[in-house]
């Protein structure tokens, strides 16, 4: 068993469990990495999963970017491994500088818990490279902190280079341009607030999170064939 | 040297404020009818040993453009001052 997903788990994550077993019902093999590591050698690919990282204290993301295994992390992006964030993942890879803008207090204060539809804006990133753009999809959200920002510069770069990833039908956070994910420019990096992890059954209301996940270890398996090709370790 | 070192964080100026927003409406709520343009930030306090207050001064804004604060939603605001001896 190839277990080349690294699920990363920081004091005070708590989807990790989640996200395992989700990964695994789909056929790929993941493994729950502690933030003290220093390499992810092996891996060719990382979640960043759900959760409050270091008691969300300072900022949300704000310390978990300073984890050692963040700079692991940070390298195997740069090399073109897929790197997903969610939810409180999504967080941390922006205070990483890892994808632009920020995500604020909720609009109205208001924590949301609910099922949300979402709508595929682009497919060119490694969580949507499998669904077509207009796809509407059911998804959770659990999130106080999901009001994406971003300055006028980098909104308008983003949304013409199909950069915004995944859009809110209807806006529960006050989120700029509706937005409930984005992509790097490359598209190997995608942060997003709704969680995928929760919806990969009917059993538990919607099963629309598994061709998310499914083209995201389609990406990394992608990734770890053109490293073989390429030769690096 | 010994300084006192006060860092105020909020908001960037022209985004929305939810806290401050919701502490308004909870002072108009009370007949404070006269208060308006509530902003909520945070103050982070602590000692620095440094050569002088420009080091000091280099030092902090180190601190806030690499952790205290989110350039992309927050600025800050930095007051030194030498620590009391008794």
């Amino acid at each position: 068993m190839n277990e080349n997903i690294a699920i990363i788990r920081f004091p005070g994550s708590n989807c990790e469990f989640d996200v395992e077993e989700a990964i695994n019902r789909i056929g790929a093999h993941a493994r729950i990495v502690w933030h003290h590591e220093h390499d992810l050698e092996g891996f060719d690919g990382v979640i960043i999963p759900g959760g409050f990282a270091h008691g969300d204290y300072l900022r949300c993301g704000a310390i978990a970017r300073f984890s050692p295994v963040m700079e692991a992390v940070a390298s195997l992006a740069e090399l073109g491994g897929p790197v997903l964030g969610i939810c409180n993942g999504f967080q941390v890879l922006t205070e990483a500088g890892l994808l632009p803008g920020a995500l604020m207090r909720n609009a109205g204060m208001r924590f949301v818990c609910e099922t949300v539809t979402v709508e595929v804006a682009s497919n060119r990133s490694a969580l949507t490279a499998e669904v077509a753009a207009g796809t509407r999809l059911r998804l959770p959200v659990n999130h106080g902190e999901g009001n994406y920002i971003c300055d006028a510069e980098t909104l308008s770069e983003i949304e013409s280079s199909g950069q915004v990833v995944l859009r809110y039908a209807n806006n529960p956070n006050g989120s700029l341009n509706d937005i409930a994910g984005i992509t790097n420019r490359t598209g190997n990096i995608v942060g997003l607030m709704p969680h995928p992890e929760r919806a990969f059954d009917l059993v538990v209301g919607s099963a629309d999170g598994v061709p998310l996940l499914r083209s995201f270890v389609h990406s990394v398996e992608a990734f770890a064939k053109c490293r073989v090709v390429v030769g690096q370790v | 040297m010994n300084f006192d070192v006060s860092v105020l964080v909020r908001g960037v100026e022209g985004i929305a404020d939810p806290e401050g927003r919701t502490v308004e409406r909870a002072l108009g709520a009370l007949g404070f009818a006269g208060a308006s343009s509530v902003r909520v930030g945070k103050v982070i306090n602590l000692c620095l040993s440094a050569d002088d207050t420009e080091s000091a001064r280099v030092e902090v804004e180190e601190m806030c453009d690499r952790l205290l604060a989110n350039p992309v939603i927050e600025r800050y605001e930095i007051t030194i001052v030498p620590t009391k001896t008794s």
